[in-house]
């Protein structure tokens, strides 16, 4: 069903932000297409009529009263922070090449 | 080896709390047991000896003040896998991206285990992020079996499971979303138990696949397993997912079960899941082990029949495909940003580039594999093939559950269809690693409850092998009766437990 | 940057423009909603704070943390949808939205995607000439807010340019209700007009609702304007553009008129109109474009396993439909046939976006006069020197109740209650905290007048004469020189009163 090609594992590693080096993607481009191709026969099974299935429990409408809850501090907040500025996170510049 | 780090949980309990030994003590000597082994088990990696003994210390005023323990295992040690949080060790999922990070609050299993009085000595080994059936794909080195230290504990949960066959704890919580406590659980001659999708809250449990990933208890014996069941599980308003049930009374279930009659109970053997004209891949000591314990519970006047649940085979391939898809979405949040590693921050790259980058350096090769397979799988012109056919397989793979449990009361298959493999057998090839976890990977699909139970030894390699048992939802006492009896018969027929027979280390 | 160098020159005039397209519209507004906590967690739903100080693992999205509903968030996205004349889904999910953005700490949205909770309503929307047009709504769904990020370095302190950037997630899993019209067609020179009255009629409606503070400068009410033009006569959509940072309900008609104009350019040069997000520039009225969508934009959307299908009973939707308040254009009607308005009287209160505001003034104890007086005259007047609309004007009908309450007791005289009315627009406080502030009260204590009125009496005493000749129009002189004396504060009426009693005169 399906052959996977070193582009494509390309294009999936930048949607999924993972920097993969060259020698990552020939490995990834064969081993994905054994995986997939193992996988793919799911959909030789299953007709229309079978709905699917997301959770394991058939439980609806669990909700929180709209009331206030204890959060963190903001010292608790930046704690894993690797770097903080004036009580906020602070990160590298947001889509600096692309402008 | 001697006691008291030979001695059950219940053991350990029943004396701490008479004051016969405290639980300092006990502490102490696993402690001791961990700092003389675990260099070559690796089970551990964190070990938190001053919470550790402080807990103890806690537990022993009370009880010398005369107060009643805060529960049936108050005093006990116990390892923690490393993918719950605690807001005072670090939680690394066995990541590099997560090296040294200590989380601010505490996921709801710690705080109850906190509130029990048992003792956590320390975080362990696992799979990155439970990704993986050898624990092999940890970034902090291999968890070795005590059994066999060349070779695999299984995985996700390997350092629980090495721990408790090693000594180092009486028991363990692991986590399982495609067979991560049961198979290492049979790897490594232990109890391993998936509780039902929802009795165990997953608040704090860092998600792998979040329709799947349920924590559970770990325990050299059935009765321990139980009594940390009860400690562990009911329902927590932090987790939508949570069941809002009584917890099943599984400890009097094991009480009962070990009186050894299971005369009136039904129980079927999954065809699909037994070897035979299904059998590839399983190994054939494995199957004799199987059915000798089948015949063993029909000895204790259990009622066996085979059972057909023809869509098992297409769970496999429904489960690499859910479970990659929810841990390409549930682990974009390690970005770099707001907590873990952080790579390439030169002041002039920008939080794109940085994010690439610090995930290449932060995951291991299987996580980006399936990020990357789950990425594909929930892509616009594949979502349907894949991701909804997996979906669907799901269904199917639950009426078969129904259709079966209509017919018995619990469901029995290998745990794994092999024994420990050799460490770096299996790394570089993923489906080979994928089929270990054949026959675990239905329960999670439909939610029930699954556990392992050692079935002894196979008398091919010597190496352990396990029983799975599997319940209907929230029927966890039917499983853990059926198990505690054959965990009785099976050292009486053997003469000795099996834990016996594990080499010194 | 091709934006810069795009001027008005690039444009069509509008009359051409009308003359050869026929606009499409369609409109996405997000509103916050105004519940005490956040829409999966239980921190507070506060508008500004300490940066990051209305945070837990949820909103924060450490590992490990789980999202649980707001049923609060819930009823309200119902009610929205019940109030648009939507149909309630019997059963619906959320959805994850996955792509990587800072200020999203989960790196997807938790949102709703091919099933939300309302679909299939619609708008009345009345227009300033009396014309009312219906405005189909598509889908109303729930979600969060992100966080917000803040740009340091560079020139501007803006995104470009920036050395680094910094992140405050309070905002970050507030509840958010999208509403998402259907294409708007056929609405040809008014399509800006319908667009800017579309909002309007629903700001008006949520919050009559009280579901959200529908701030459009705070961002609790944005505007996204997709507008597209097909040729005359042609049955085919063009391709649209999506303006973001729409910011108030006049940059909405001005955004649209000015995308109609750039594209009728383009497609008049034989150019392509490019599937984009632009951004509305406030000052020249233009829209520039955003940056480049990723090679390829694909959500990955897929069911929120950490979350539980919603399932509302026909029960629930209709205890919820029983809480729904007087709609805005039911008010209306009420109100004109109670306060006996012509349709012009009517639609001026309207028009000026006063008929809401005069009817909650009512409704806090004003009688009608006075109140369509004072938001249709004074208020209206700030309003204007303002810039902003009627109901932008940082004061409540039952503020302006209140001021009308005190003028007519004699307390206040119009004067001294335009000035209560103008701290509390700057923000004093209420009407009796400024007065005692600002120190207005009316001189009502006679023998302090008294003095005055002497003083004032001595002083002119040919007018005296005037007076008690029988000439008491001259009392007039008299009282001027008086609420000189008094600064105003004195109650002219009693003034004149006192006056006239002085001089022996009966008034």
């Amino acid at each position: 069903m399906s052959t996977i090609s070193r582009d494509e594992v390309a294009h999936l590693a930048r949607l999924a932000r993972i920097d993969v080096t060259e020698a990552e993607l020939d490995t990834f481009a064969g081993q994905l297409d054994v995986i997939l191709d193992s996988m793919a026969k799911v959909s030789e099974v299953a007709g229309d009529d079978v709905p699917p299935m997301t959770h394991a429990a058939d439980v609806t409408n669990v909700f929180r009263e709209d009331v206030p809850r204890p959060g963190l501090s903001q010292q608790q907040a930046l704690s894993g922070a690797p770097a903080a500025e004036d009580g906020r996170f602070k990160v590298p510049r947001i889509l600096g090449e692309e402008q | 080896m001697t006691e008291p780090i030979t001695l059950t949980a219940a053991e350990l309990a029943s004396r701490i709390h008479a004051g016969e030994v405290s639980s300092v003590a006990v502490t102490k000597a696993h402690l001791e047991r961990i700092g003389e082994v675990d260099k070559e088990i690796n089970a551990f990696l964190h070990v938190d000896t001053e919470g550790a003994l402080a807990t103890a210390e806690r537990v022993d005023a009370d009880i010398a003040a005369g107060n009643p323990p805060a529960s049936p295992l108050a005093g006990v040690p116990l390892g923690l896998k490393d993918v719950l949080t605690t807001s005072g060790q670090p939680t690394t999922c066995g990541s590099r991206t997560l090296e040294g990070w200590i989380p601010p609050y505490d996921a709801t299993v710690t705080r109850k285990l906190a509130e029990a009085g048992v003792v956590v000595l320390g975080k362990t080994n696992m799979d990155e992020f439970a990704m993986g059936s050898s624990t092999e794909n940890s970034a902090y080195g291999p968890t070795a079996n005590p059994w066999d230290t060349t070779r695999v504990p299984g995985g996700s949960s390997g350092g629980s499971a090495a721990a408790l066959a090693a000594f180092e704890a009486a028991m363990s919580i692991g986590t399982d979303t495609g067979g991560s406590i049961r198979q290492p659980g049979a790897m490594t001659g232990t109890v391993g138990v998936k509780p039902t999708y929802g009795g165990v809250s997953r608040y704090g449990l860092v998600a792998f696949s979040s329709s799947l990933d349920q924590a559970g208890p770990c325990a050299r014996t059935v009765l321990d397993a139980a009594l940390l069941h009860e400690i562990i599980a009911g329902h927590d308003p932090l987790d939508s997912t949570s069941l809002a049930a009584p917890v099943p009374p599984v400890a009097a279930a094991a009480r009962s079960g070990a009186e050894g009659d299971l005369r009136g109970v039904r129980v079927g053997v999954v065809s699909e899941l037994a070897g035979g004209e299904h059998g590839d891949g399983y190994q054939a000591g494995v199957l004799r082990s199987f059915s000798s314990a089948v015949d063993r519970l029909r000895e204790l006047g259990a009622e066996v029949m085979e059972v057909s649940c023809p869509y098992f085979r297409y769970a496999l391939a429904a489960y690499y495909l859910i479970a990659p898809s929810e841990c390409s979405s549930n682990l974009a949040r390690f970005d770099a940003m707001r907590y873990g590693l952080r790579v390439g921050d030169d002041g002039s790259a920008s939080a794109e580039r940085v994010m690439s980058r610090s995930r290449e350096e932060g995951f291991g090769a299987e996580v980006k594999r399936r990020i990357i397979v789950g990425t594909y799988a929930l892509s616009a012109g594949y979502y349907d093939a894949y991701y909804g056919s997996a979906q669907q397989v799901r269904t199917l793979v639950t009426r078969d559950f129904n259709a079966a449990y209509e017919q018995v009361d619990v469901l029995v298959s290998p745990t794994a269809p092999t024994t420990a493999f050799p460490i770096g057998e299996r790394v570089d090839d993923p489906m080979a690693m994928y089929r270990a976890d054949l026959c675990t990977i239905p329960a999670n699909l439909a939610g029930i409850p699954a556990m392992s139970v050692p079935s002894g030894l196979s008398d091919d390699d010597g190496l352990p092998v396990g029983l799975q048992i599997m319940a209907p939802a929230l029927a966890e006492d039917s499983m853990y009766r059926v198990a505690a009896a054959y965990e009785r018969a099976r050292d009486e027929a053997a003469g000795s437990a099996l834990t016996e027979h594990l080499p010194q280390l | 940057m091709t934006a810069k160098a795009e001027s008005m020159s690039d444009t069509m005039d509008y009359e051409d423009v009308v003359a050869n397209f026929d606009p499409v519209l369609g409109l996405e507004v997000h509103v916050e909603l105004s519940t005490a906590t956040k829409m999966f967690c239980g921190c507070p739903n506060a508008f500004g704070g300490e940066p990051n100080t209305h945070v837990c693992p949820t909103c924060l999205g450490l590992p490990g943390a789980l999202p649980v509903v707001n049923g609060t968030g819930v009823e309200s996205a119902i009610r929205i949808g019940l109030g648009l004349n939507c149909e309630i889904a019997p059963w619906c999910r959320f959805a994850r939205k996955n792509y990587f953005y800072p200020d999203m700490p989960k790196n997807f949205q938790t949102s709703q995607y091919d099933e939300p909770i309302a679909v299939n309503g619609y708008l009345d929307v009345e227009l300033g000439d009396g014309e009312t047009i219906r405005v189909g709504i598509e889908r109303a769904h729930m979600e969060e807010d992100t966080g917000k990020s803040s740009h340091v370095g560079g020139a501007t302190g803006r995104i470009h340019g920036a050395d680094y950037s910094l992140l405050d997630y309070n905002r970050a899993g507030v509840p958010l209700i999208e509403i998402v019209t259907k294409p708007i067609t056929g609405t040809g020179r008014r399509a800006p007009e319908v667009a800017r009255a579309y909002v309007t009629a629903l700001r008006d409606l949520l919050r009559a609702m009280g579901v959200s503070d529908v701030r459009m400068d705070q961002g609790s009410l944005r505007c996204d304007a997709n507008v597209s033009l097909a040729p005359k006569g042609s049955a085919e959509f063009g391709t649209r553009s999506e303006t973001k940072n729409v910011n108030s309900l006049r940059s909405v008609e001005r955004a649209v008129r000015y995308e109609m104009t750039r594209q009728a350019a383009l497609l008049a040069r034989g150019e392509k109109v490019v599937q984009e997000t632009r951004h509305f520039q406030e000052t020249d009225g233009t829209t520039s474009p955003g940056r480049p969508k990723e090679t390829s934009e694909d959500y990955r959307y897929f069911p929120e396993p950490d979350l539980v299908p919603i399932a509302p009973s026909a029960a629930w939707i209709e205890q919820l439909r029983a809480t729904l308040p007087e709609l805005p254009w039911e008010r209306r009607k009420r109100i004109q046939a109670e306060w006996n308005l012509t349709d012009e009287e009517l639609r001026d209160l309207v028009n000026t976006g006063a008929a809401d505001l005069v009817a909650a003034t009512v409704d806090a104890g004003a009688p009608v006069d006075d109140a369509r007086s004072w938001w249709v005259q004074y208020l209206t007047e700030q309003a204007n020197s303002r810039e902003a609309e009627l109901a932008e004007l940082p004061i409540t009908p039952a503020q302006v109740a209140r001021v009308i309450e005190l003028v007519a007791e004699g307390t206040l005289t119009t004067k001294l209650g335009r000035e209560v009315v103008q701290g509390v627009l700057a923000g004093e406080g209420d009407p009796d905290e400024v007065i005692s502030a600002r120190g207005l009260e009316v001189v009502s204590d006679d023998s302090a007048l008294t003095a005055a009125i002497d003083e004032a009496l001595a002083a002119q005493p040919d007018v005296v004469d005037k007076i008690r000749g029988g000439k008491v129009q001259a009392a007039g002189a008299i009282v001027g020189a008086v609420m000189k004396a008094t600064k105003g504060q004195a109650d002219a009426k009693r003034v004149r009163e006192l006056i006239l009693e002085r001089c022996g005169v009966v008034g």
